[in-house]
């Protein structure tokens, strides 16, 4: 039972462990929004949790890179991502301006640090 | 009307609607030319070639990989399943992993029903507004759908989201087929748009003290939650932040 070798047995898995555990959530949150409504105060602390578990899993990208990104210093990664938000602050509030700043940081950055 | 007067306050709704269509069809249109002129369109193509790529180096099939954008369609979801069921980890630890990622999308959806159902809306025409929900499409949709009308904001979000899904299914192709050749500093590169492009996104989205706040809660629990080795981590950061962020808003308008 290969991931790679057999036919229908890579598509049962990724219903199983890469579909299902994350669509449950989305399915979760069409059942929980049927009675509210739109401009309630409750609707205002259920932004606030996801604006907060966004920034909590961009940081952990930052600190616990993935893959590549992790043969990046971390203060690079730091500093990309600063760089990056003061970019946007300055042109502004431009998302193309934060990410294109932020990405050449980071470039120049691991560029720099390899030869340090 | 008072109470409407009311809420107006916290979240002024500009009456003669800034944007108009004049079908559903035109409404769908209208979402993926604005897809296509967001930065997200961009930022996805190069998250998904790095995803594409990633793929092909643990030998998973293109058409596996094109099913998984299809199904998943979340980013840290995707990197998670392919390299953890690519390394030989225990389906069981696959599908947890997976599970915790995918905990942010349930209060972005709840967030968003509410703004695209009318009140001749039928539920099952939201189903697919809510498979569709990823940052992309919600940071978009947040901004945009109350400057339309309500009868025309399902179409639009779903034009929005099939054509960030399409930029997201090119670049996986062509990931798919670069790999081989892809130098370790541009991969680096691609898995950096994720973090870089939702920090500034939710920045630029967050107008009010409370949405502020809870960013920057979010951003320093996250870690330290992490760091501490707390359990569902990023869930817990989350609630604690954004409770904290709304306890201050809360405070600052009865201080008003």
């Amino acid at each position: 039972m290969s991931l790679t070798t057999s036919t229908l047995w890579p598509y049962v898995v990724l219903v199983l462990v890469g579909f299902l555990p994350n669509e449950i959530w989305r399915w979760l949150g069409f059942a929980l929004a049927r009675g509210v409504d739109e401009g309630s105060e409750l609707l205002v602390w259920v932004r606030a949790v996801a604006t907060a578990v966004l920034a909590a899993v961009i940081a952990k990208l930052i600190f616990f890179a993935p893959g590549a990104l992790a043969s990046v210093p971390l203060s690079v990664r730091l500093s990309a991502m600063a760089a990056g938000f003061i970019a946007f602050t300055l042109f502004r509030r431009s998302v193309f301006a934060g990410v294109a700043v932020g990405e050449a940081v980071l470039i120049a950055g691991a560029f720099v640090a390899e030869k340090l | 009307m008072f109470l409407r007067a009311g809420f107006s306050m916290l979240r002024p709704m500009p009456e003669p609607y800034r944007i108009n269509f004049v079908s559903d069809t035109a409404a769908w249109l209208g979402g993926i030319r604005s897809a296509w002129l967001s930065v997200f369109a961009y930022v996805l193509f190069g998250t998904y070639i790095g995803i594409g790529a990633l793929a092909y180096d643990f030998n998973f099939s293109l058409a596996w990989v094109i099913w998984s954008t299809l199904l998943v369609w979340a980013g840290p979801a995707q990197v998670i399943l392919i390299s953890t069921l690519g390394g030989g980890a225990q389906l069981i630890e696959v599908a947890i992993a997976v599970g915790l990622s995918g905990v942010r999308l349930l209060p972005m959806v709840v967030s968003l029903m509410p703004l695209l159902r009318a009140p001749q809306t039928r539920s099952y025409q939201l189903l697919l507004p809510a498979h569709f929900t990823a940052v992309s499409m919600w940071v978009e949709s947040m901004r945009l759908a109350p400057q339309m009308p309500v009868e025309r904001r399902i179409a639009f979000c779903n034009g929005l989201a099939s054509g960030y899904m399409m930029s997201a299914m090119i670049a996986t192709v062509a990931g798919y087929y670069l790999a081989a050749r892809l130098p370790i500093l541009l991969t680096a590169a691609l898995l950096f748009l994720t973090p870089m492009s939702f920090l500034v996104s939710i920045a630029r989205n967050s107008s009010m003290l409370v949405d502020r706040l809870a960013m920057i809660f979010g951003l320093i629990l996250g870690p330290v939650l992490a760091f501490q080795n707390v359990e569902l981590d990023v869930m817990w950061a989350g609630i604690a932040g954004g409770t904290l962020a709304y306890i201050a808003h809360r405070i600052r308008s009865g201080m008003q």
